[in-house]
């Protein structure tokens, strides 16, 4: 087979495969833009006959989208600074500061990992509820506010730190403390990226404990209120990818915007998708 | 000394309360509820709790619709985890290959499923798979094929829901199979090629063997991840038809959360983390073979 050929061939398996890919993202949002009725008429339609934002302003106006907007921003902001915050903190305590039984309490916390989160749901539930923080955002954000994965994501780069230049810091008199904010902090800046991106994402994206936790459509995050909407509007095809379009579009470009960051996270070692 | 520990544990507070209050103590609390029959009675009074032991579980075994949920879970793990593997490859080795021009870009493209939110695709999927106006029957009868009705037909639906989970995943293994190929060195190829390897051979008796961990690593994470789905049957079948796409963690969440049957529900939760366990274990047994 020529060089030529060769070449034609790859990028053609490869473009066959974009498009296959890519294809849903582009019908959800080409559906979006179409008036009720048009994504179910024969021949279809692969792009709207008169593009409108009808289906928008219903969500917004008539459903209240704004809300379920508001609060799945709320609660993944909260998480990402939180989990950011402690991981880093927990993160580098591990990773590099010396107090007995170290290792051992990190050993746990690794084989603790192969628990899936769904075996403390329901107890979780009815902690939340004698919290009386069932049915609000605090009840989403407070268990998602440490994460393992955050803590080993940071211990991780923390090793690396050369530690002549904490004795350093120590010899100048620095607290400990001040050497973790001041020092440490700034050094792992992408790190600290790479984990706010994953969890901003992950946050936005869940479902499950979201959808356990918030039984009040006044608190639904988007993907809870998205579940709610398609069981009552079944047929409202086009009014339905918009509002797939509202839940997908953030992420995907927070993705694509720091998109460096998020795949490092993931060659970390990640489980969660 | 003494003021590193001091710090340690200042440092470590936020994350250990956290973790032990919201995460730890609900594990061993669920192992215990999985021993009561902690109902909707209980919820208003705790008093109507009694320890039944391994009733739960007993009677978990004894029950058509757990076993019915454990095999479609295996199902979709088993068929899926494997598929996902092989397109994740086929994507990874496109990528890569020396020729391919805009290789960031077809990265950024295979991988953009990954990141998008489930609830929402399996909407869109919900209606690509729908039998009369769906793109997929569309474009399937365009061609003379059968047109079935994917979701609504028992031997179908989860395999459409499987379809789903490989678009949407397959991306993140292609990055860990993408590193994985780059890891190889570049000498075994050219080695292959002065014997006179063709493509295919090369792909054989070096591509393959090489990639031999991140094979394991790859099928038995994305399985593990696998076992717990639950939110796409939740929005696209609602567990049907004929119980065909119920899952574990479905059956959890209808037991505990609609029927408030938290100690048979939590019993589920458990059987769930032996599956898991059982995998991660055989993971690691496979690894030290090696």
């Amino acid at each position: 087979m020529s060089r030529r050929l060769e070449s034609a061939v790859l990028h053609g398996m490869l473009i066959a495969g974009g498009i296959v890919t890519l294809f849903p993202l582009f019908w959800m949002l080409s559906a979006s833009f179409m008036s009720t009725g048009e994504a179910a008429t024969l021949p279809p339609h692969l792009l709207p006959h008169a593009a409108t934002l009808a289906q928008y302003r219903q969500l917004f106006v008539r459903l209240n989208l704004g809300r379920a907007f508001f609060s799945s921003a709320f609660v993944a902001i909260i998480v990402t600074i939180s989990s950011v915050l402690f991981g880093s903190m927990a993160g580098y305590a591990f990773a590099k500061l010396r107090f007995g039984g170290r290792d051992r309490l990190f050993g746990l916390l690794l084989s603790a990992v192969v628990i899936p989160p769904q075996v403390g749901m329901l107890p979780l539930f009815l902690l939340m509820k004698q919290l009386h923080l069932v049915n609000s955002y605090w009840g989403a954000i407070i268990p998602s506010m440490a994460t393992m994965f955050g803590i080993f994501l940071i211990r991780q780069f923390m090793l690396s730190v050369p530690q002549d230049l904490l004795e350093a810091a120590r010899l100048d008199g620095a607290g400990e403390l001040r050497i973790y904010w001041s020092v440490v902090m700034p050094l792992a800046r992408p790190i600290l990226a790479t984990l706010a991106t994953f969890m901003f994402m992950s946050t936005w994206n869940d479902f499950m404990w979201p959808l356990i936790i918030l039984s009040d459509q006044s608190h639904y995050t988007l993907p809870v209120a998205l579940a709610n909407l398609s069981g009552e509007h079944v047929q409202d095809i086009e009014l339905m990818m918009a509002g797939a379009v509202v839940t997908v579009l953030p992420v995907l470009l927070v993705f694509l915007a720091l998109q460096r960051y998020y795949i490092a996270g993931l060659m970390a070692g990640s489980v969660k998708g | 000394m003494r003021s590193e520990s001091r710090a340690a544990l200042l440092l470590l507070t936020p994350a250990a309360i956290i973790l032990v209050v919201f995460f730890f103590v609900p594990v061993i609390a669920g192992f215990a509820l999985s021993l009561t029959d902690f109902d909707l009675y209980s919820i208003g009074d705790i008093h109507n709790t009694r320890v039944v032991a391994l009733h739960n579980y007993r009677e978990l075994l004894g029950s058509g619709i757990f076993w019915t949920a454990v095999v479609n879970t295996l199902y979709f793990a088993l068929a899926g985890g494997p598929l996902t593997v092989v397109v994740s490859l086929a994507a990874a080795l496109l990528v890569n290959a020396r020729l391919t021009k805009y290789k960031a870009l077809f990265r950024t493209v295979y991988f953009a499923p990954v990141v998008t939110t489930l609830v929402a695709v399996a909407i869109v999927f919900k209606y690509l798979y729908h039998p009369r106006f769906g793109v997929l029957n569309r474009v399937l009868g365009a061609l003379h094929l059968p047109t079935p009705d994917w979701l609504g037909d028992p031997h179908l639906a989860m395999f459409a829901i499987i379809l789903l989970a490989v678009w949407k995943g397959f991306g993140y293994t292609m990055i860990i199979f993408i590193t994985g190929l780059q890891n190889i060195p570049e000498e075994l190829y050219e080695a292959a090629r002065i014997d006179g390897a063709a493509w295919w051979q090369q792909f054989r008796h070096v591509t393959v063997p090489m990639l031999g961990p991140t094979f394991l690593f790859v099928g038995v994470v994305v399985a593990i991840g696998q076992m717990q789905i639950f939110a796409e049957p939740y929005v696209m079948t609602g567990g049907g038809p004929l119980n065909k796409t119920l899952t574990v963690v479905m059956l959890m969440y209808q037991q505990g959360f609609k029927f408030w049957r938290m100690g048979y529900a939590a019993s589920v939760a458990f059987i769930l983390f032996l599956l898991i366990g059982a995998a991660t274990v055989l993971q690691m047994k496979l690894q030290e073979r090696r």
